[in-house]
């Protein structure tokens, strides 16, 4: 018969683990649980009505106009991951090597390219907002004072340009992280293996390939499923700068934004349907959870092929 | 008089803390709260007249409203009186059965109310009453009288007149119109504020009756004209302009015409105190045609069927279906009150008032709001494309009357 009685220890136990446990439950698992069952009901308002099953997948996924919808928000969500991967991934690896290789004014810099990070992010869109101006904003006016008004844009209301200037903004805002990530990873490069560089090439370019990207690669898996969760959860910025409908007509919508209309509703259309949201909520949670997943093995797989 | 008022309030909480058996707190909510100042003063007003009875006024966020209420109703702890939407906004609080249904015998002034306004407050499947609604708004043009004086404008009668009046100002170098389409609900303001009478009262007659769909070409051909107008004499790349922006460029100076609701007259004179506002409705083709301008209601003041005192409740929606409530609220917020019988020391909104007379329902909003996609959803998108030259009005027609056939019966085949 197994030992029930609580000794000294096993109460410490308790006591330190029971609090966690139960915060977990009661924030993470229960609400993730919940989003799960509502998924399975028809809901009028917030109102429950009847189990239906899987309906609600069948209808976000294969019933029109719903279908469309998700299919170009998933498709923008695609787009800003591999966008932000170059701009803001790429150019922080960038930046961070100019930054290890201690280049002229590289401590101002170190704050200066992390300084936008700290900035909270309605700010960050309020000023890209008056920069893509379409008749005071910085960037139309500085074109039209190089000689070069003919390319001068509605930034935010071309469904060719508004994806692009807000993921541009969001690419600024970020790219901090990524630098000092990478940044902190370079730093951990021992001296001896770059003296031995020298010995062999003067080479920046074999230096970073054949040393230093494959010696920051933990940082680098980091820094890819961090941007993979982050890109395909993006919602304050597309938010602010486009609008809940992802104005023009789609061309900004993102996951976030539409599971956000499609649960609680907007001013355009009043209509609010908790099941179809939780459903998209449900389908949003297990892609990111599986792909991360399969992201973050490969990437560990590599780390340590390289 | 204030520090009695406060005393009094004192005195008042002092028994209601004693003697909680008594009181009647009545929790009321809104979005409104820029009105706050205003709203205070009415309570005020009431609860000097009722004794007993105390009304706190608690605010939320506009765009979450909806959001915030329903939640709150359906975990029980929803306010005793609250401001609802109107239509498709309306039914989703109202068919969950959160709301009190509201009869001539419970609101006696309500049998005096405009039939629209009460069908904007009611429930279609059952034609149930919940709100007494408070203030229509209307989709007109707002046009800056000092600038159409010096250039020497008249209010236009027929569409070649607005044309010409908005090259005059074009060619004085003032922008004619201020809008922008970058924030998508501002399309749906543009096209029925500026096109409802080009479509016509025989257009939306047919439409409601079941006999034409937006493949009308009453309405692709108003779209057509809306778009030629938007092309020429909207700002420079307007189709990138947030509606702020385009409030700035109107209330600034630099744009002499605004086509939007009549909420944006108080909004302007904030914004600049000396500016000299005027309002017409958009005309039609010809000087015969009717000018109308785009009628809704906003909202409307709803009990909690389920509030603790139901009874102090009505008694406060009362208060707010009355006459002087109706007078007060008109002066001192400068909204159209829907309570009948009430008068506008605002010259302007005086002149609203008689322009609503000749009106056809805001479309999208009345009669399109009820299910998905929602016909503003599909307006702001397609006007967004057709701005930006990316569709045509007839493929609007198409998309707009093959998109509603989802839910909408009559278009169903």
């Amino acid at each position: 018969m197994p030992q029930l009685r609580m000794t000294g220890r096993g109460l410490w136990i308790t006591a330190l683990i029971v609090p966690p446990l139960a915060f977990v439950a009661l924030f993470i698992v229960y609400p993730i649980v919940s989003a799960f069952a509502y998924a399975f009901f028809d809901w009028q308002g917030l109102r429950r009505l009847d189990f239906v099953g899987l309906e609600n997948f069948h209808t976000v996924l294969f019933v029109e106009p719903y279908r469309s919808w998700t299919i170009n928000a998933f498709k923008n969500n695609v787009i800003v991951f591999f966008a932000l991967m170059v701009l803001q991934n790429g150019l922080g690896f960038i930046l961070a090597y100019a930054l290890w290789r201690e280049l002229p004014g590289a401590r101002f810099h170190r704050i200066a390219v992390f300084l936008p990070v700290v900035l909270s992010t309605i700010i960050v869109a309020y000023l890209f907002k008056l920069f893509y101006h379409p008749l005071f904003g910085v960037v139309n006016i500085t074109l039209k004072g190089i000689g070069l008004g003919w390319l001068a844009q509605p930034w935010l209301g071309q469904s060719g340009t508004a994806l692009g200037s807000i993921i541009v903004a969001q690419a600024w805002h970020m790219v901090g992280f990524p630098t000092l990530v990478f940044l902190a990873g370079m730093q951990r490069i021992p001296g001896e293996i770059l003296d031995a560089v020298r010995m062999e090439t003067e080479s920046e370019w074999v230096k970073i390939t054949k040393i230093v990207w494959p010696l920051v690669a933990p940082s680098a898996t980091i820094v890819f499923t961090l941007l993979f969760v982050g890109a395909f959860n993006w919602f304050e910025l597309p938010y602010i700068m486009g609008g809940l409908d992802g104005s023009p007509f789609g061309s900004t919508d993102v996951l976030g934004l539409y599971f956000y209309r499609t649960a609680f509703g907007n001013v355009s259309a009043g209509q609010q349907d908790f099941g179809l949201g939780s459903a998209l909520a449900v389908l949003i949670f297990i892609f990111i959870a599986i792909v991360a997943g399969v992201i973050t093995t490969r990437l560990r797989a590599r780390e340590i092929q390289l | 008089m204030k520090t009695n008022l406060i005393r009094i309030g004192a005195a008042l909480s002092a028994v209601l803390v004693a003697a909680p058996a008594f009181a009647q707190d009545l929790t009321f909510w809104s979005w409104r709260q820029e009105d706050r100042a205003a709203y205070e003063t009415f309570i005020d007003t009431f609860e000097a007249a009722n004794p007993g009875i105390t009304v706190k006024f608690e605010t939320f966020e506009a765009a979450n409203y909806n959001t915030i209420l329903s939640t709150a109703l359906a975990g029980g702890v929803g306010p005793d009186v609250m401001m609802v939407r109107a239509y498709g906004g309306l039914e989703n609080v109202a068919a969950a059965g959160y709301l009190e249904e509201l009869t001539t015998a419970s609101v006696p002034a309500l049998a005096n109310f405009a039939a629209p306004a009460i069908a904007a407050e009611s429930v279609r499947a059952d034609g149930k009453l919940y709100a007494v609604p408070f203030a229509s708004q209307t989709q007109l043009v707002i046009y800056n009288k000092a600038l159409f004086d010096a250039n020497g404008i008249a209010e236009p009668q027929t569409w070649d007149e607005l044309k010409a009046a908005a090259q005059k100002l074009k060619d004085a170098g003032v922008i004619p119109f201020a809008n922008g389409t970058a924030t998508a609900w501002q399309n749906e303001t543009v096209t029925f504020g500026l096109g409802s009478s080009l479509m016509g009262k025989d257009f939306y007659d047919a439409l409601m009756a079941g006999e034409a769909d937006f493949t009308d070409a009453r309405f692709t051909g108003a779209l057509g004209e809306i778009a030629d107008v938007a092309a020429e004499y909207f700002p420079d790349g307007f189709i990138g302009l947030d509606y702020p922006s385009a409030q700035q460029l109107f209330s600034s100076g630099m744009a002499g015409m605004f086509i939007g609701g009549s909420y944006e007259l108080a909004t302007f004179k904030t914004q600049n105190p000396d500016i000299e506002l005027g309002v017409f409705a958009a005309p039609g083709k010809t000087a015969e045609d009717a000018k109308l301008v785009g009628l809704y209601f906003d909202g409307g003041y709803a009990a909690n069927a389920a509030g603790a005192n139901k009874e102090a409740s009505v008694k406060f929606l009362n208060y707010l279906a009355s006459k002087e409530f109706g007078q007060a609220f008109a002066n001192t917020l400068n909204n159209i009150s829907t309570i009948p019988g009430v008068t506008f020391d605002n010259p302007l909104l005086a002149e609203v008032n008689d322009l609503n007379k000749s009106s056809i329902p805001y479309l999208m909003l009345a009669h399109f709001r009820y299910g998905e996609p929602s016909g503003s959803v599909l307006i702001q998108g397609e006007m967004q494309k057709l701005f930006a030259g990316e569709t045509t009005p007839e493929a609007i027609g198409e998309a707009l009357t093959t998109g509603l056939a989802a839910w909408y019966e009559p278009f169903k085949k």
